[in-house]
């Protein structure tokens, strides 16, 4: 699914140049729950933009879904974005005025989809998340948890190839950050890729594979037993 | 590119601070208001002007002998001349182009001693000796009667019309004129017809109904004013300009009065239509100051819109990352900054311009209109027209644009990247 084949990023600080990412070599298949983990400064981040298709690498092939990520246009960026990855973020990210429904149905209407096929798509996510009671309240009428199940949901209903998960759990209490992890791990049970950036331990336990990162290359990766969210609720 | 979701999108925005939309909605509801106000302001006083001037032939001159101011074929300069009866014959002759070549003789007026006198009652008013052509060019409302005609000139009938002024003065309310006789200078005439004038101003309007009309012929035999005439009204025809011709009729009448071609002070002339050129200018000059004026006004507003949607798109800065994260194309920001601005504009500026349209619909209502008018008004029915309206709204479309630019360029520089990294 994900193809990473000797990736070099820089960035300009300054008058100095930062080697950020040296010489990543990474491979997900399809299926897999993977946790990407690292100290500040490790080049996690800047793993998961390019994976993200949200930056791009300065050497290096990535291939996403058998698709070359390479020298795209905005446009092509935006739409390759919109059918194959869906963000999950620390800070939730939703748009503080559109209704939990309405969030969720933002990517399917930059897909251009009608409006009626639409709602019903989003109301069906917001099912499966267990918020279809909240559909119509807006954001910051929703809890931190009921808030990134949203996000979820938004991020799985333009039906993505993988879905990337900054600290997704950053913001919660340890009790809703299982729930969530619960969630995931069911949304990784039916299938989808999932790549998860953390650094807490106890959440990273709960994926199939451990990626360690530091100072740019991977120093570290194996895979483990799963440990169910559900057992520590 | 124009479905529901995407104006339910910008409603949403727009309505998501909405104190601030109408405080920066009302930038561009002022200028635009001004904007529409200062048009119909110089429409209005347009229209009070151009009333004036109604029914004149603009298209004309007046012109009257001066004294010689240069010596020619052997003749002194210093010499005094008059206009003939045989003069007016040669212009018409040869001179293409004039529609009429009126000449006129005069008594009085202009605060003269008295020179009519009827029964008791006596008056100081303007006698003019004219051809019945003279309505056509200085047009009048006959209120009863019959103006001169040209019988009246061939057997030089001693008929008189007399304006509305010289009644009011000479006889008594609901008395019969027509029939009646009044003495100018000595001589009998009978009034045959009254008018009024359509036009004329201040002095000038109270004057032009104080004047007798009688026959050309008649005044000449009357006042021994023999072939003699005082001066002439000329009046070009249609598609013909005056000021073109003046420099024809003149040399006619130079060669004539053995006048040498380079005397520019021995005729002198009133050309209407320059006058009138010369107030088109002025209007045209008004409406220049008040586009500037108003399009100035509307600059301000729409830059504050563009400032407001500057700190709109640095406020979103997160949700537009959000958005591209989620597959939004620069485009789609580019163009939902670019529409909300020019909502926000063309709103409010509709709103502009309804509300000085309804101010001008009390304003109109207040001010006499156009039949009721008295000759006096200056200032009658402000209005703008559909096509200024047509262009304010081109003018709002363009600036909208304009206000949205900067702020739409400044979004899709945003990188979805800095949405992801927030704290």
């Amino acid at each position: 699914m994900i193809d990473i084949k000797d990736l070099h990023k820089s960035y300009q600080v300054g008058k100095n140049k930062l080697h950020v990412l040296k010489g990543i070599n990474f491979h997900v298949e399809e299926g897999e729950l993977v946790a990407i983990m690292g100290s500040s400064g490790s080049g996690k981040s800047t793993l998961l933009n390019i994976l993200g298709i949200l930056d791009e690498a300065d050497e290096g092939s990535y291939h996403l879904d058998g698709t070359e990520i390479k020298n795209l246009t905005e446009k092509t960026a935006a739409r390759y974005r919109n059918k194959f990855l869906g963000f999950i973020f620390q800070s939730f990210n939703l748009i503080n005025y559109k209704s939990a429904l309405d969030n969720v149905a933002l990517p399917l209407f930059y897909q251009g989809m009608s409006g009626k096929e639409r709602t019903a798509r989003a109301n069906d996510y917001l099912e499966r998340v267990g918020l279809s009671d909240w559909a119509t309240h807006l954001p910051n009428e929703l809890s931190g948890g009921q808030k990134q199940r949203v996000a979820i949901a938004r991020a799985m209903a333009s039906h993505p190839k993988v879905l990337l998960a900054d600290e997704l759990t950053g913001a919660l209490d340890s009790q809703t950050s299982y729930e969530i992890m619960d969630l995931i791990q069911k949304i990784n049970d039916e299938g989808k890729t999932i790549l998860v950036v953390t650094h807490e331990p106890d959440i990273a336990q709960m994926t199939k594979r451990i990626v360690n990162l530091k100072d740019g290359i991977i120093i570290d990766d194996k895979k483990i037993e799963q440990q169910k969210a559900l057992a520590n609720v | 590119m124009f479905n529901k979701d995407k104006w339910s999108e910008i409603l949403e925005s727009l309505t998501a601070n909405p104190f601030r939309t109408v405080l920066t909605a009302f930038g561009v509801f002022w200028g635009i208001f001004i904007l529409v106000l200062l048009l119909a302001a110089g429409n209005g006083l347009e229209n009070g002007v151009r009333q004036g001037f109604s029914g004149i032939a603009t298209n004309s001159m007046f012109m009257w002998s001066q004294t010689i101011s240069k010596p020619y074929k052997g003749l002194p300069k210093g010499r005094r001349y008059n206009f003939e009866t045989e003069d007016v014959q040669a212009v018409k002759d040869n001179v293409d182009g004039l529609k009429y070549v009126l000449p006129r003789n005069r008594l009085g007026g202009w605060g003269g001693a008295n020179n009519v006198v009827r029964g008791l009652q006596t008056g100081a008013y303007t006698v003019n000796g004219d051809y019945p052509d003279i309505i056509n060019q200085e047009p009048m409302d006959i209120l009863e009667g019959r103006f001169i005609n040209q019988n009246d000139i061939e057997e030089r009938r001693k008929v008189a019309v007399i304006g509305k002024g010289v009644r009011d003065g000479l006889y008594k309310i609901n008395e019969d004129i027509i029939g009646t006789y009044i003495k100018i200078q000595g001589v009998n005439f009978m009034v045959v017809g009254m008018y009024k004038k359509k036009s004329g101003m201040g002095r000038d309007a109270q004057e032009a109904q104080n004047t007798i009309f009688v026959p050309f012929t008649a005044f000449s035999q009357a006042f021994n004013t023999g072939d003699r005439v005082g001066w002439m009204a000329v009046t070009a025809k249609d598609g013909y300009s005056i000021t073109n011709l003046k420099s024809e009729v003149f040399s006619v009448i130079k060669k004539r009065h053995k006048i040498s071609p380079e005397d520019d002070r021995a005729i002198g002339n009133f050309d209407l239509y320059e006058q009138f050129k010369k107030i088109s200018g002025l209007f045209t000059a008004l409406n220049i100051v008040a586009y500037f004026v108003g399009i100035l006004v509307l600059l301000s507003g729409v830059i504050g819109i563009s400032n407001i949607m500057l700190i709109t798109v640095k406020e979103r800065t997160k949700e537009i990352g959000v958005r591209r994260a989620l597959g939004a194309t620069p485009w789609q920001i580019r163009g939902q900054v670019l529409l909300e601005s020019i909502v926000l504009t063309l709103v409010s500026g509709m709103a502009g311009i309804a509300f000085a349209s309804g101010l001008l619909a009390i304003v109109n209502s207040i001010l006499p209109s156009a039949s009721e008018a008295d000759a006096e008004v200056m200032f009658l029915n402000p209005s703008v027209e559909l096509s200024v309206i047509v262009t304010a709204m081109f003018i709002l479309l363009f600036s909208g644009l304009l206000a949205g630019f900067i702020p739409a360029q400044n979004a899709i520089r945003i990188k979805p990247v800095d949405a992801l990294r927030t704290e």
